[in-house]
């Protein structure tokens, strides 16, 4: 089976939520071809986790989160949130579901009605399931406006673009939080954003997690900023998994090339040490037509024969620490039991 | 007449670009905007420079001062910029037309707003060619195409013929610096050119710019709100506040030896790859002032954690360090200055006091 593996699933009651081969494919136009945007990914958080995403553009970490949101669901493969089979889900069940799991993008202005108040904005959820009186509304949404740093009177007299991309993304975890998910899924939230106040977002979703309990899936392409908020991280490559670690393990000892190279590209704010870096070349190729065997062949310094015709499974390196290559830079050790 | 400058007249001994007291301000309803509020620095022949700052310190439009390219309607603008010795800093669009391309050019944040949709890449290279330099164009498509691959982009014969949307973020990037570099500009200005990139095509755009500024002795303006973008692509870094320059040094100077607390505060709210995952991050609190009311003494006041009253009050000038004639900052209490341990030891018995007080009320119930 061609999948990437799923070594690395925990067999824990505290499982939250769980992907099993994963697969997200879309047409292109009437070609007959397709865009192959994720391809069999499995992948598991737990209760209170933090799972980082990361990977280069196109390479399907939208896609993964909008597939967990079944929006739209995917070509195959199997969903587990709180217990339940998402991709069967119909109706009220499925509806129901979506409320315990929020989305958060990277471009906060854009991801808000341009037309309404912003207290409106953040109340909107609470009035569409009808929760709670009025009375009760309005302290929840004021309570959480503070919470993320935004005064609710001023919230409640201006439109989104009356603030700044900072306080809109404030904005955006405010509505996220109004109907008590248990799940989060940030998309790129900080990436638009400068890094004085990346740092404030960051800290804010930090306090937030532990406030509420929440478990977060956190997506984006910058090594740094996932393993600052991260407690478990997944490195996705052209639609498949390379590598999944506790992520201070991941920087100690990366064991894909692919994970090295993404390290590697991270700006280094020290002249000494920046200067003897060096770029990978080359962009991955497209999705439409992968390259057989290890989809990072054609850019990966390590390839051999084996890379271009085999696909390499995830396989344990240490504890908790799995990689998908044929060649990892730390060898493989056997699983004991799991 | 034309407006051109002639290579005799051109001063080639001096800086390449002198600003002096540069202002840009904006008549708006709320009031006038400062945005650029005072500037003054040089910049040589060849060299790169960082220009570093939060979003809305002037980055932006400090470096479109410089090009000429501001709104017509509501700027006022004061102060002088020489450009190879020459005043450019009164001269209107239609004036400019002639230094650009050929002296300065610039690449921004989203190629895809800069680049004609409709227009196949390879015209939207060769067309300013034709016009600027008097090219055929046989000449300036065979020419295009030598830019494409001089700017790495891979079958550059095949990409003339594609459209801006068949390419990816990175390779309009390349594009876009193919076009900024096609008249031999003697400066380039890049605004933020990797902040909507991936980190590994930002390190490959950064290799680049820096490969073409040495192949061409050309200078560099970067700007960036990372210091660590301009860590290991510029000779030299610009730190903005507020509309002001707060901080200028070369690039080594200005890591081994931080002076303005609003630098320091900068860089540490970069999360580091070696601190462990979950290490608290550094933010700096609140936002940058309001350009139509900035506070009156230091601008970074109000967000400095080592302020005091004469802070708030007067105005700190920008001057040099004893070490360094180059290292220029604008602070009453520069890091590592006895005022500024002062403060650090002022902080730490206030917060004890704080923790101390926050255990008090803790243990005493609720
Ligand atoms: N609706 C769609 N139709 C066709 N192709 C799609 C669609 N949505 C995504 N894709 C393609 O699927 C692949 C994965 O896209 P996705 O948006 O998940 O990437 P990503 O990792 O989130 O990238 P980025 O960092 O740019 O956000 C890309 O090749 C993309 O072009
Ligand atoms: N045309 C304009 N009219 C009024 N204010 C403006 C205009 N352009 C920019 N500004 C203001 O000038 C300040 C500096 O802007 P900018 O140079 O774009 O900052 P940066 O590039 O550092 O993010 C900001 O407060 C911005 O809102
Ligand atoms: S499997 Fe081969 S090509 Fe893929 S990362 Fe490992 S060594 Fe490189
Ligand atoms: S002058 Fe005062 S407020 Fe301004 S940066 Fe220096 S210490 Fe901070
Ligand atoms: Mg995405
Ligand atoms: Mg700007």
């Amino acid at each position: 089976m061609a999948g990437t593996g799923k070594a690395h699933l925990r067999d824990s009651p505290d499982v939250l939520l769980r992907i099993e081969d994963l697969v997200v494919e879309f047409p292109v136009g009437r070609t007959g071809l397709k865009v192959n945007a994720v391809s069999g990914i499995s992948l598991d958080v737990l209760k209170g986790e933090t799972l980082g995403l990361v990977g280069e553009s196109g390479c399907g970490k939208s896609t993964t989160g909008r597939a967990i949101m079944q929006l739209p669901r995917p070509t195959s493969g199997s969903v587990q949130f709180e217990g339940k089979e998402l991709t069967a889900m119909q109706g009220d069940a499925m509806r129901e579901a979506r409320t315990r799991m929020q989305m958060i993008f990277q471009d906060p202005i854009s991801s808000l009605n341009p037309r309404r108040k912003v207290r409106q904005i953040v109340m909107e959820p609470l009035n569409i399931w009808k929760r709670g009186t009025d009375a009760e509304r309005a302290k929840k949404v004021d309570g959480i406006l503070e919470e993320v740093g935004i005064d609710p009177v001023r919230a409640g007299e201006s439109q989104p673009h009356q603030f700044s991309g900072g306080q809109c993304q404030r904005i955006s975890i405010a509505r996220s939080l109004v109907l008590d998910p248990s799940l989060i899924i940030c998309d790129e939230p900080v990436s638009a954003l400068d890094v004085s106040v990346q740092a404030q977002v960051l800290n804010l979703l930090e306090d937030l997690k532990a406030e509420y309990g929440l478990t977060l899936i956190f997506i984006a392409h910058d090594l740094a900023v996932v393993k600052n908020i991260s407690d478990r991280v997944a490195v996705m490559y052209l639609g498949k998994i390379c590598e999944v670690a506790p992520s201070d393990m991941l920087y100690e000892q990366p064991a894909h090339h692919y994970t090295s190279v993404l390290l590697n590209s991270i700006p280094v704010p020290d002249p000494e040490v920046a200067v003897t870096k060096t770029a990978i070349e080359g962009e991955p190729p497209s999705p439409v037509l992968p390259p057989p065997g290890c989809r990072f062949n054609p850019r990966c310094p390590a390839a051999q024969d084996i890379c271009r015709s085999e696909e390499p499974q995830l396989r344990a390196v240490g504890e908790g620490h799995f990689v998908a290559c044929h060649f990892p830079t730390i060898t493989p050790v056997e699983l004991t039991s799991r | 007449m034309s407006t051109q400058i002639q290579a005799s007249a051109r001063d080639i001994d001096g800086p390449l670009l002198e600003l002096e007291d540069v202002t840009t301000h904006f008549k708006t309803p709320r009031g006038v905007v400062r945005a650029v509020d005072g500037v003054s620095f040089s910049l040589d022949r060849g060299k790169a420079l960082g220009i570093v700052g939060e979003s809305g310190s002037g980055k932006t439009i400090l470096s479109r001062s410089i090009m000429g390219l501001l709104p017509p309607r509501g700027t006022i603008r004061g102060g002088s910029i020489k450009f190879e010795g020459r005043e450019i800093g009164n001269l209107d669009r239609k004036a400019m037309r002639s230094v650009w391309g050929k002296e300065m050019a610039m690449i921004f944040q989203d190629p895809m707003t800069s680049l004609n949709p409709v227009m196949k890449i390879g015209r939207q290279i060769a067309e300013p060619l034709q016009i600027h330099l008097g090219m055929t164009k046989q000449n300036a498509l065979a020419t295009a195409e030598r830019l494409l691959q001089d700017v790495r982009i891979p079958e550059a014969k095949r990409r003339l013929e594609q459209y801006p949307h068949e390419m990816s973020g990175g390779m309009r990037q390349r594009v876009m610096i193919a076009i900024a570099l096609a008249c031999g500009p003697t400066a380039l200005f890049a605004d933020e050119p990797t902040t909507a990139l991936d980190v590994t095509v930002q390190a490959q755009i950064l290799d680049l710019l820096g490969e073409q500024r040495r192949d061409r002795n050309m200078s560099l303006v970067l700007v960036t709100h990372d210091l660590g973008v301009v860590a290991g692509h510029t000779d030299e870094i610009a730190v903005m506040y507020g509309g002001k320059l707060v901080e200028k040094a070369s690039t080594k100077g200005l890591f081994a030896n931080m002076k303005m607390p609003y630098t320091e505060a900068l860089l540490n709210s970069i999360p580091k790859l070696e601190d462990r995952s979950h290490t608290r991050l550094n933010a700096i609190a609140g936002r940058p002032p309001d350009l139509v009311n900035p506070p009156k003494g230091c601008r970074f006041a109000p967000r400095c954690p080592y302020a005091v009253d004469k802070c708030v009050n007067e105005e700190p000038p920008l001057i040099a360090t004893a070490e360094d004639p180059n290292h220029l900052y604008a602070c009453w209490y520069p890091v590592g200055s006895e005022g500024y341990h002062e403060a650090k030891v002022r902080i730490a018995a206030s917060k004890h006091a704080t923790d101390a007080l926050a255990a008090t009320s803790a243990a005493g119930g609720n």
